[in-house]
């Protein structure tokens, strides 16, 4: 499982370099980022190396952020790798909220995703193969 | 029709005067015997029914505020039993509340002659066809017209508010004369009107409208008068007293004749309550001299006027009230529906994924009133999903239209981002241009 900070952004200038900006100061290293956003506000999602301090440092500053734990696989660099994970969470009946990809180490390409079932969905992947972080 | 009761509406200032004192008399002393708030505020004051001989008096009398109303929700007010009692209507109050204005038989003939006189003001008679697109229902509009329409004999088509298509069927096809809405509807009808490509004067017969419930600008009324080549009339009333008609603008606009015969008017300093002479801004303050449901005396209507004894060409002999320029409480009207901060804020309040600060920031736009109420998310809500936010967004949004009768855009902000103020909290920003 892997720690996800997600941090609530009013659709305004500058609130997203602020954002950035605190987790700079904290000395804090990005591993992700990512942003689902609507008209008027948008959700960021980061996953970072230290997200105890990530948290605390994004709190003390008055942003609304909460962290999440993500399943998270690291996915071989070849066809169909993430089709086969995908196809036996869903005939095992997990469901996913959504799903990205972070960096991983040597080329491979790391993908955490949210679900309701983690136990079940890391069950299933570990049968599968799938090599959980 | 110049007038609908010309022997009232034209009556010399001195006959008006001794009508007025008489009916005062009789009203005290009625409210007296008949409403025990009444009979407490004049006994802690010292003063008798007996004290008051002429209008000249008024000013010795207590003064009745919304609060009153709401302590004697729902019949504490109320001067007759329930079975004289024929008719309820409601507007809210502070905090959810209700203020009620329960009517006899006689106090609905009174008020329809009002509504009347206000119809002949806007060109209507016997032959008109009026048409009702207020709402109808606890809101005092829709049935005021309407009744107003039928004591004049005219042919009342009662569209209440809403679907705007239908509306614009039934002004073709029943070939109304007369309108009877808000100012802001009328101008989004004439819009509808003209995109639909109907020719003014032969499709639309529209001669002339009482537009009230809502402040509107002189700027709007030559605006709906070109567009709809009508007389556009401003047309006054609060539920408390009687809905529309206590006063209404003639063809000459010299300011709302005011029906002085029924409904007492002074204008009173904000701060110290002492009246002010004809032509000086305060707060409007009006004693209904012949109701029997629900009389209410020197009832503070919080709208802030002036009134004016100018004579009118048109012959009536009323004082006049100008044009309402703003309130003495908080109190917002937002598309004819009255709004308080404290409404808004009882229903932050029950929501935990919120904060109870928040931003009203009210602004017309194509002549609609807007209402955007911004809100802070709770520090402790976790959000990671889209829809978790637009789902308390959604809740909070329908909340708001349950508890306002309004409908308010609602946006969420992170926490500590609504300003804070000393002291009184700055919440509101109206941008309307009136």
């Amino acid at each position: 499982m892997v720690k996800q900070i997600a941090v609530f952004l009013e659709n305004r200038e500058g609130r997203l370099s602020d954002c950035c900006k605190v987790l700079k100061q904290a000395d804090v290293n990005l591993n992700s980022l990512s942003i689902a956003d609507t008209k008027e506000f948008g959700i960021v999602r980061l996953i970072v190396d230290d997200s105890d301090k990530a948290l605390s440092a994004l709190q003390a500053a008055g942003f609304l952020s909460s962290v999440v734990e993500l399943v998270a696989i690291e996915v071989p660099d070849k066809a169909g790798a993430l089709a086969d994970e995908l196809i036996a969470l869903s005939d095992s009946g997990v469901n996913i909220e959504y799903m990205y990809s972070f960096a991983g180490k040597d080329g491979h390409a790391n993908i955490g995703f949210k679900t309701s079932m983690p136990e079940k969905a890391v069950a299933v992947l570990q049968a599968a193969g799938a090599k959980v972080l | 029709m110049q007038y609908f009761q010309k022997e009232i509406e034209t009556m010399s200032k001195e006959e008006k005067r001794a009508l007025q004192s008489e009916r005062l008399v009789k009203i005290v002393k009625y409210a007296y015997e008949n409403q025990a708030p009444y009979r407490a505020k004049m006994d802690a004051m010292g003063v008798k029914p007996e004290d008051i001989k002429s209008i000249d008096d008024i000013s010795k009398l207590p003064f009745t505020v919304k609060q009153d109303l709401r302590d004697a929700y729902p019949f504490g007010m109320m001067a007759r039993p329930k079975k004289d009692l024929v008719r309820l209507h409601a507007s809210s109050a502070t905090t959810g509340k209700l203020t009620v204005a329960g009517y006899t038989m006689n106090d609905i003939d009174v008020w329809g002659e009002c509504a009347a006189r206000s119809l002949v003001m806007a060109g209507g008679d016997a032959e008109s066809i009026v048409h009702v697109a207020y709402g109808y229902g606890l809101f005092t509009g829709g049935l005021g017209m309407h009744y107003g329409g039928e004591k004049l004999g005219a042919c009342v088509v009662p569209a209440s508010a809403g679907n705007t298509q239908k509306q614009i069927q039934l002004l073709v096809d029943f070939g109304a004369d007369i309108i009877c809405c808000t100012p802001s509807y009328i101008i989004y009808l004439a819009e509808e009107i003209e995109r639909m490509g109907l020719k003014i004067g032969e499709d639309i017969k529209l001669k002339g409208g009482v537009f009230g419930a809502e402040a509107w600008s002189e700027g709007m009324r030559e605006d709906i008068e070109k567009r709809l080549n009508i007389r556009a009339c401003d047309i006054y009333g609060l539920s408390e007293i009687a809905g529309p008609g206590v006063a209404c603008d003639c063809q000459f606009k010299t300011g709302m004749h005011f029906q002085d015969d029924h409904f007492y008017p002074e204008i009173v300093d904000v701060d110290t309550l002492e009246p002010l002479p004809y032509g000086e801004s305060g707060e409007l303050v009006i004693t209904t001299l012949t109701k029997e449901g629900m009389p209410l005396i020197r009832y503070r209507t919080r709208d802030i006027a002036s009134l004016n004894d100018d004579p009118c060409p048109c012959g009536r002999t009323s004082v006049k009230l100008n044009k309402i320029t703003g309130r003495s409480d908080d109190m917002l009207i937002i598309r004819g529906v009255n709004v308080f901060p404290s409404q808004i804020e009882s229903v932050l309040l029950k929501n935990p994924d919120i904060t109870p600060n928040y931003h009203i920031n009210v602004d017309r736009v194509n002549n609609l009133d807007t209402m955007e109420i911004v809100v802070e998310l709770s520090p402790n809500v976790k959000l990671d999903e889209v829809a978790h936010v637009e789902e308390i967004r959604r809740k909070l949004a329908a909340d708001m239209t349950s508890a306002l009768s309004v409908s308010a855009k609602i946006t969420l902000v992170s926490p500590g981002t609504v300003a804070r103020s000393e002291g009184k909290a700055k919440r509101i920003t109206d941008k309307r241009k009136l």
